[in-house]
């Protein structure tokens, strides 16, 4: 087990490393001067020169790279071109709203998943069960920032049940506020997780124990609640690690639709006004974050099964 | 699927065999009613984006300030924008667009991650390793962040767009394919076709991608609608197909700038997204369950 995990903590330095790498090439691979274009045709030769000398563009392309890593080695991910703030600073500042808007949107849509999923399992091929596999494919379709679209339309536009814009302050505001964006981003969830529940029951519900409970004369809400459910539900454990992905991905548009302070925000604000090293900082961070979470869903699936730790 | 052809006989009969099997699968699909419904769906959303020019009442990109801003009426059946543009008419020219992305981005995804895939599963350990790094680098993105990355440096495009799509979809087809060659490569017929000395490029060419093709023709269906949807989105954002292009993310991009004025316009462009988004998953899934139904894992 301990092998495994170095060995897949390796597996998601190394393929950290090859994407930052990556990215930090095609960054240079762009045609034209990356100076020029942050500071605009009007520069003075001057006020180049010593951005160039800054981001350290005048030095070999290795070079730059080493130097790059050595310094996101200590947390440094370069400096803000406009207000020379470090960017490390600017995107952990935003980092915690995202998440939160992640937090909330796994919760809400696990537990409404697991809930369709079991409810399904419990009652194959009923009208019910069919009822919420078109619902769970509906949503798995829909794409997020059309939903928010529309619920920023109807609930907050139109209803004013939830405000349209910001984070909020104190538990209950804040609360109040990640309703719709988390719901938006959180729908797609509960189709996916609604599926993998019903599937992942089914085959619990044909296994011996839940035979021999039933043997018993154990209430069938009681074979299900406790019996079924608590082996059914280890996969969503495991999926919603590769959930952060898509999550972090719609979170973006939940974030713009809702002028939300976050990850997304910063980077679509940053494209705007050219400001690169923003960019690439937050965009490292949230692959950083995918990477991570991938890796550690990855663990605990071995951990909870040591049949997958084969496959590495 | 299939056996691989062997003798001459079958291969005579090919043709006709490959048509009926196409008007079953077809068949299969209709019988469904998702099916049905995913098809009539899809089918309306390649005529608009086929005919949109003969389609379309207003002209999508002419400006008509005088008449900004209003609601449906039977000039304009969805109303105009704040430009006086006819938002019925940018809908229709909208689907194709939303075409003109998502199949050169899903077909050349699908061509290159086959390549890839099967060169990774056929070829020799490192080159496998070396690929599948290559996959597991990409999928580290998250879609939208990489997309974000991308047009920030290049600026946005249709092509950043198709671009964009491609290289975020290969690995999910370069996996599946390496998966499929890695099963089959010591299967009898590829042994045989090795020994009687055939080139590297009949053996993935000819025998092994006819064996792999289905499923990836599957999983290509089931990717549109991601496709349709992160096209959308980009425009929407502002980072995709430039105005004045008419793409569905642009006209909700208006949509929402007006928000609180004209509330038709979000729905007049968010309906048809979602509308055609179910259409090709409710169409997708159908056709996975009646080509392959062994890739019905989560259901």
């Amino acid at each position: 087990m301990i092998k495994y995990m170095i060995r897949r903590l390796a597996l998601a330095a190394l393929i950290l490393f090859v994407a930052v790498t990556a990215m930090f090439l095609m960054i240079r691979a762009v045609p034209g001067d990356p100076v020029q274009i942050m500071l605009g045709p009007r520069a003075t030769p001057e006020l180049q020169a010593s951005l160039t000398a800054a981001l350290g563009l005048d030095q070999p392309i290795w070079k730059q790279l080493v130097i790059f890593y050595s310094k996101m080695m200590q947390g440094d991910l370069g400096v803000d071109v406009f207000s020379g703030r470090s960017v490390t600073q600017i995107v952990m500042q935003q980092l915690p709203y995202t998440l939160e808007l992640i937090f909330a949107s796994i919760i809400w849509s696990a537990l409404l998943g697991v809930i369709f999923g079991a409810y399904a399992a419990a009652n194959p091929n009923t009208f019910w069960d069919r009822m919420i596999a078109f619902v769970s494919v509906s949503f798995i379709a829909a794409p997020a920032f059309v939903i928010a679209l529309l619920s920023l339309l109807v609930f907050a536009v139109q209803l004013r049940w939830f405000p349209a814009i910001g984070v909020g302050e104190g538990f209950w505001s804040r609360l109040h506020h990640v309703v719709l964006p988390a719901f938006a981003i959180g729908l797609s969830w509960v189709g996916y997780i609604a599926r993998l529940v019903r599937a992942s029951m089914l085959e619990v519900l044909g296994e011996h124990h839940i035979r021999t409970a039933r043997a018993f004369g154990l209430a069938e809400r009681r074979i299900i609640m406790v019996y079924a459910l608590r082996i059914a539900i280890l996969p969503v454990i495991t999926v919603i690690g590769v959930g952060m992905g898509f999550l972090l991905s719609a979170a973006v548009f939940a974030e713009i639709v809702f002028a939300r302070p976050g990850l997304g925000k910063l980077v679509i604000d940053s494209i705007t006004t050219r400001n690169y090293p923003v960019v690439m900082g937050a965009v490292l961070v949230s692959t950083g974050l995918f990477v991570l979470s991938t890796a550690i869903s990855d663990i605990v699936n071995a951990w909870l099964d040591p049949r997958s730790r084969q496959s590495l | 699927m299939s056996d691989p052809i062997t003798d001459k006989e079958t291969k005579v009969k090919m043709s006709d065999h490959r048509q009926s099997e196409f008007l079953k699968i077809v068949g299969g699909v209709a019988k469904n009613p998702l099916g049905l419904i995913g098809l009539i769906i899809v089918g309306v959303f390649v005529f608009c984006a086929l005919f949109a020019d003969w389609i379309v009442p207003h002209d999508p990109v002419g400006m008509n300030i005088k008449d900004r801003l209003q609601g449906p009426s039977t000039t304009y059946f969805l109303g105009t924008d704040q430009l006086g543009r006819d938002t019925f008419s940018r809908l229709i020219m909208g689907s194709q667009v939303a075409l003109k992305v998502a199949l050169p981005a899903v077909f050349g995804a699908m061509f290159i991650g086959l390549t890839l895939g099967m060169i990774a599963g056929y070829g020799p350990r490192w080159l496998d390793n070396f690929l599948s790094l290559i996959f597991d680098t990409i999928r580290s993105f998250p879609t939208v962040m990489f997309a974000l990355a991308v047009v920030a440096l290049v600026g946005p495009s249709l092509q950043t767009v198709v671009f964009v799509v491609m290289a975020t979809s290969i690995p999910i087809y370069g996996r599946v394919a390496r998966t499929q060659t890695l099963a089959l490569r010591n299967s009898e017929f590829i042994l045989a076709e090795r020994s009687m000395g055939a080139s590297l490029f009949r053996i993935l060419g000819i025998h092994m991608m006819p064996n792999i093709i289905g499923v990836l023709s599957v999983l290509a269906a089931m990717d549109i609608p991601t496709v349709i949807a992160l096209e959308a989105g980009l425009s929407f954002l502002g980072l995709g197909v430039k105005p004045p292009t008419p793409s569905w993310g642009s006209l909700l991009k208006d949509g929402y700038a007006l928000i609180r004025q004209t509330p038709w316009l979000i729905v007049a462009g968010g309906l048809p997204i979602i509308i055609a988004t179910l259409g090709f998953t409710f169409l997708g899934e159908t056709l996975r369950d009646v080509v392959d139904p062994r890739l019905r894992k989560n259901r």
